[in-house]
């Protein structure tokens, strides 16, 4: 089933609050073998000038990810989540994460497209804090590959992957 | 920072990925099942994008000397990341050089991700301010 392109150009009201804790950003920065003490200890953050211990670059997934399932989530979309890859991903940062953040997100589809046999949704997210100052803007675009059998993309015997988005 | 971000090597086993899952909240099946991941006609496992972007984005950020150093970071996924289920699981390479330093101190840099010898990324740069 197709993405229903009538969600291109929607917007969704502000997420409630991400309550960013020093624990989740230490968990993230082992998982990802970042080992460095700004990452974990919060006196050698803030001797580097942070107010807490600071989130790798990538971490902001973590709270836009949570966020984007207002718009995957929505039967209206009609997403089959197992047949999903990601295409591109993009950040735009003001200033980094930090332990102690609270972060709202509020989430645009840019675009849906269809190529392929293959759908494509771009998703824009802003990051700010309660107050509303930016933190960082999340792009992230995601394929949803042709269904089994229905596509002229698969090849005997193996798979061909679409041109992009194969993570 | 030097001119050129040298290669280096990350082993990616299904430990990784079962961490990066649990750490990052996504649990999306083709990063644990190959009974799965087959069914949607991935080879098997494939790693999450953003386990290979952070990859990149712990070597980038170390070259650059700061964890708040990256004003932009992108990256298109351009092949999977096969991680096959033995203890050696694979290995990313991660290279960069700098392709502009501008007028107001930033650096962009382009990244070269590759997997069993083939590009996992296209267009992969980041743009750094020096601290």
């Amino acid at each position: 089933m197709p993405l229903d392109p009538s969600f291109a150009g929607r917007s969704w009201p502000p997420t409630e609050p991400y309550l960013v804790g020093r624990e989740k950003i230490r968990e993230f920065a082992l998982a990802i073998g970042a080992h460095d003490a700004e990452y974990h200890d919060p006196a050698a953050a803030r001797a580097l000038g942070y107010p807490d211990v600071v989130a790798p670059p990538t971490f902001p997934t973590v709270v836009t990810m949570a966020a984007s399932r207002q718009i995957i989530a929505d039967p209206g979309l009609g997403m089959d989540y197992s047949r999903v890859v990601h295409g591109d991903q993009k950040f735009r940062y003001t200033r980094p994460v930090v332990a102690g953040d609270a972060l709202v997100c509020a989430n645009t589809v840019e675009d849906i497209t269809q190529r392929g046999g293959h759908d494509f949704i771009t998703t824009r997210t802003d990051v700010t804090t309660e107050a509303g100052e930016p933190v960082v803007t999340a792009w992230s675009k995601l394929v949803q590959r042709g269904e089994e059998g229905g596509s002229s993309e698969r090849s005997e015997g193996g798979v061909r992957m679409p041109t992009e988005g194969s993570a | 920072m030097t001119d050129a971000l040298e290669p280096q090597t990350f082993r990616v086993t299904r430990a990784d990925l079962v961490r990066y899952a649990g750490a990052s909240g996504d649990f999306n099946v083709i990063h644990w099942s190959d009974r799965l991941a087959s069914k949607v006609g991935l080879p098997g496992v494939i790693a999450h994008g953003m386990y290979t972007m952070a990859l990149v984005g712990r070597a980038v950020t170390t070259w650059a000397g700061a964890a708040d150093a990256v004003v932009e970071f992108s990256v298109r996924f351009s092949r999977p990341v096969p991680v096959p289920d033995t203890d050696e699981g694979t290995d990313i390479e991660v290279s960069g050089v700098v392709k502009e330093v501008t007028d107001d101190g930033l650096t962009r840099l382009g990244i070269t991700a590759t997997c069993q010898g083939e590009k996992v990324l296209s267009l992969a740069t980041a743009t750094i301010r020096k601290r």
